[in-house]
């Protein structure tokens, strides 16, 4: 056991493992943690240089009630279930999760059917606490909203949490149990074997008795290699405005427009670190690369928080956009289940949303099936369920962040001054494993806030190149390509 | 932690902040401490190698180290106190301030009068919701040129800037002497924002392309910046369709204005000029708490420096005066923006036994020629001045004369306006 307490990657030519997972996104990371309750070895492989940087990085950070989705489909079955999890599991994993509950907001009278299909749907799949609001109680529990809107459905249970902060902690957690990383990894091609799969990779093959594909965008062309495509993914794009933390509390709970046929509509969902995102909007696309936000999709997030908000002056707070692609099967549902064509793979394929919600439902379901499918779960007699956070200065009284410094001085020295981010925090990303600029942006929130990086940037630069011991030169935005400068501008010699 | 007590903490040590110990020392006022985040005192000025500073304070062409350099050397002199690396994280209506330094821990400072000088920062990308991927290669100027001049890195090789204040200009120049090619500056208005200066000497001299009525609509690339796209706009700033034209550059520089500092004047309840996103201040820099004075770009964003260690003079003497009991319980007036004025500094003017000429500040909304800056009372006009010519990147400074004040001691509101001057007046 043991296991790297990094995520650092050493280059593999051979190796062995009970079980290989493709995609470190939230299912993978999932998965890969209940797998480390037991005596296994596992390998996580993501062709990206950090967790959780795939969909994980871009959506709406909400853990829904479970309300929303057909009682017919493993969507509408696992998010109820997936929800109640995850109280736990955050608690475990010290990952704030936030029970703020979302209302459905419904402008338009003859949208009531709507809300009552939604009531009919959290019945039927036990979400408790929902409840049909009437206008004047709708108001008083949103205040800014706009006066048209005229119905509304609450659903208490309903959540916000940081989906690539989650992913991030069941990493480490499960590497604390023993769980091996291999990133900036593609996988080429699976080899079914007399016994098990042995998988090809960018870094060397991979012998394994179980592959688990939860490849996210690519999970059909990791099927493909069984040998067939068993299934076709698309990607579904969502563009999103962010806000400062500064346009304060629009409203303390998350609000959905009425839901359509395909999406759930534009949210306004409060971040569990204070700023606030208006979005998705959804465009079925072709490229799972084309991570373009659009004029046309951002004025639509525009138009729509203006829409259900006239009050706020959303625009003097706009720090960020972003757009997130969606995993959606052709079936339009997860595909949860072992290769048709291959013993030993399981698809775990198609987490749209509400994936972060299901994802420890996914994960206990996959559990079954590899038993299914004979594999011998022994207990890890040290599996450590716990997982300690990153203190953060700012989040602490004034007390405690006396201690802090006087325990470690470097917590005395802020590096990001928006959102308040200590010399410490940032050493204790890199040593978590954060290897880039994002990688520390996603664990301590360097760059996160209204300057977007402009003072801490070449700050972080030093600190990565000082304890990675690499040259400021090779420090990189997010691994391959992207590193962040060209050059020196001078190269310290005399010979002009 | 621990526990000290001033006569005037001053928040940030940028020009504004060394400005305003200066001063306040000279007035004979005994404890001063100015408290800095970064780890050296300069703000913004240590970056800025470029000269044009000091023309109108020192009448000399100074660089920006050495604007500086003057200043901490007379504090140093003067026995102004300065803790460095220390974050602030709240200030308190009764003046106790509180911060985190490596060294000291937690700090708690009790002052008998603030003043504020954090200075601002720069808009971003964000800000703008400029659509597009979002790769590594894109900094806002001043990024780009703390990478240049401090840290000896090189940003980029093939270079777009959008925005033509007056950072992007000087970068723009900054980075074709160090061998990197600045391909275009983009400008969304039909006129130029940075000083007239700047795009003489950093632009035409060099032959880079000042594009204006564009601005940047697409941004391409996934891991590294591979290119962007520009388009023409039309009167209402909106991208005219099918004028795009992709412009391949690996590093876009955005100087696209810069947005006072004021999360601390948020914390203490301080409150803000829409116009200038700055606190509304009077004659004295005071802000609307008592004791509490602000001054530099904390303020209104300055064009020059000059003015910002102008107006830090007038905040140390501000003061001076409210620790000695003077700006008492005095009757204020506002002063509103009338035609062709986007903001103006000070907000509102208090009247006491001495009455002394006032400064405005004004930045204007567009570019006009042969104009008179004048103040009115209601519809009468009280005192005037005439410009040639006035642009928005180019502060008006508007000195109104205490005959003229006295004039107006009756008003509740005086409004200031800039318009056409009529021939014969």
């Amino acid at each position: 056991m043991g296991g790297s307490t990094t995520l650092r990657t050493p280059f593999l030519t051979r190796s062995k493992a009970d079980v290989a997972i493709i995609g470190a996104g939230i299912i993978g990371a999932t998965i890969a943690r209940e797998l480390s309750r037991y005596k296994l070895s596992t390998i996580l492989i993501d062709k990206e240089a950090d967790v959780g940087w795939g969909t994980t990085k871009a959506n709406t950070g909400v853990i829904h009630a479970g309300y929303s989705e057909d009682p017919h489909t493993l969507r509408g079955k696992l998010t109820t279930p997936g929800n109640r999890i995850s109280k736990q599991l955050c608690e475990e994993l010290e990952v704030p999760l936030k029970r703020i509950g979302s209302i459905v907001v419904s402008l338009n009278r003859k949208e009531l059917p709507v809300l009552n299909k939604l009531e009919n749907y959290a019945k039927i799949l036990g979400v408790t606490g929902t409840r049909i609001l009437k206008k004047d109680e709708l108001h008083s529990m949103v205040p800014h909203l706009t006066p048209k809107a005229v119905y509304g459905f609450y659903a208490p249970t309903a959540a916000i949490v940081s989906p690539y902060g989650l992913a991030i902690a069941l990493v480490e957690n499960a590497q604390a149990n023993g769980l091996n990383v291999l990133l900036q990894t593609k996988v080429l091609g699976l080899e079914k074997k007399r016994q098990g799969i042995t998988l090809n990779t960018t870094s060397g093959d991979v012998r394994t008795d179980f592959v688990i594909n939860a490849a996210g965008l690519w999970a059909d062309e990791i099927s493909a290699m069984s040998g067939e495509k068993e299934f076709n993914i698309h990607p579904r794009k969502g563009e999103y405005i962010l806000f400062d933390e500064t346009i304060g509390e629009i409203t303390g709970k998350i609000i959905f427009p009425a839901p359509t046929p395909i999406s759930k509509g534009i949210a306004f969902a409060p971040f569990v670190e204070g700023n606030y995102a208006v979005g998705p909007t959804d465009e079925d696309i072709q490229d799972k690369e084309d991570l373009f936000t659009s004029f046309e999709g951002l004025k639509k997030v525009f138009n729509s928080a203006e829409k259900f908000f006239p009050e706020i002056p959303f625009k003097r707070y706009m720090i960020r956009n972003f757009c997130g692609l969606r995993a959606v099967a052709d079936e339009n549902d997860f595909i949860i289940r072992p290769s048709y064509n291959m013993k030993g793979l399981i698809h775990a394929a198609g987490i749209q949303s509400p994936g972060l919600t299901a994802a420890p439902a996914i994960a206990s379901m996959v559990m079954d099936i590899l038993k299914d499918q004979g594999m011998k779960l022994h207990p890890n007699p040290h599996f450590n369920p716990e997982r300690r956070t990153i203190h953060r200065i700012k989040d602490v009284d004034y007390k405690t962040k006396e201690k802090l410094i006087e325990g470690d001085p470097r917590y005395g020295h802020i590096v990001c001054r928006c959102e308040t981010v200590s010399e410490a925090e940032v050493i204790e990303a890199i040593r978590r494993g954060a290897t880039t600029l994002d990688g520390i942006k996603f664990r301590v929130r360097c760059g996160m806030g209204r300057c977007q990086g402009g003072f801490c940037t070449p700050r972080v630069m030093e600190i990565l190149s000082s304890e990675l011991k690499t040259p400021l030169t090779k420090i990189s935005k997010r691994g391959k390509g992207s590193r962040l400068v060209k050059g020196k501008v001078w190269d310290g010699s005399f010979n002009v | 932690m621990y526990n000290i007590k001033v006569d005037i903490a001053i928040i940030g040590g940028g020009p504004a902040g060394l400005g305003a110990a200066c001063k306040a020392k000279k007035l004979g006022i005994k404890k001063v401490l100015i408290l800095e985040r970064d780890r050296e005192l300069g703000g913004i000025l240590p970056q800025c190698i470029h000269n044009g500073f000091g023309l109108l304070y020192f009448k000399e062409d100074l660089t920006g180290p050495e604007y500086a350099t003057r200043f901490i050397e007379e504090a140093d002199k003067l026995r102004v106190e300065a803790k460095l690396n220390t974050m602030l994280l709240e200030i308190t209506k009764d003046k106790r301030i509180f911060g985190l330094s490596s060294k000291e821990g937690l700090a708690q400072i009790t002052a008998k009068a603030v003043i504020l000088s954090m200075g601002c920062r720069e808009r971003t990308r964000g800000a703008l919701n400029i659509p597009g991927t979002r790769p590594a290669g894109i900094y806002t100027a001043g990024t780009a040129q703390r990478l240049v001049n401090m840290e000896n890195l090189l940003p980029g090789k093939n270079i777009v800037v959008l925005g033509s204040g007056d950072v992007g200009l000087i970068m723009a120049r900054r980075l074709t002497w160090v061998g990197a090619k600045v391909k275009a500056v983009v400008e969304i208005l039909p006129y130029p924002s940075g000083l007239t200066r700047n795009i003489v000497q950093c632009l035409e001299d060099y032959n880079i392309p000042l594009i204006l009525s564009h601005t940047v609509v697409d941004i391409h690339g996934q891991d590294r910046l591979k290119g962007v796209t520009i388009a023409k706009v039309d009167e209402n700033r909106n991208p005219i369709k099918g004028s795009e034209k992709f412009i391949p550059c690996d590093t876009l520089l955005l100087s696209v204005g810069l947005i006072p500092e004021n999360e601390l004047s948020k914390s203490v309840g301080i409150e803000l000029d829409k116009a200038t996103g700055g606190a509304f201040v009077d004659q004295y820099m005071q802000t609307s708490i008592p004791g509490i004075f602000a001054c530099g770009n904390v303020v209104q964003v300055y064009d020059l420096v000059d003015y910002v260690t102008e107006s830090a003079e007038i905040a140390a003497k501000g003061a001076n005066l409210f620790m000695k009991g003077k700006l008492k319980n005095h009757r204020t007036i506002a002063v509103e923006r009338g035609e062709n004025v986007q903001q103006v500094v000070p907000q509102r003017f208090s009247l006491g036994k001495q009455v002394e000429p006032i400064k405005f500040y004004i930045r204007v909304q567009h570019p006009q020629e042969k104009v008179k800056v004048a103040l009115y009372w209601g519809t009468k006009e009280i005192f005037s001045k005439k410009e040639l010519i006035v642009k928005p990147s180019e502060m008006v400074v508007f000195e109104v004369s205490d005959e003229a004040i006295r004039k107006i001691s009756k008003a509740e509101k005086v409004t200031i306006a800039v318009s056409k001057h009529e021939k014969n007046t």
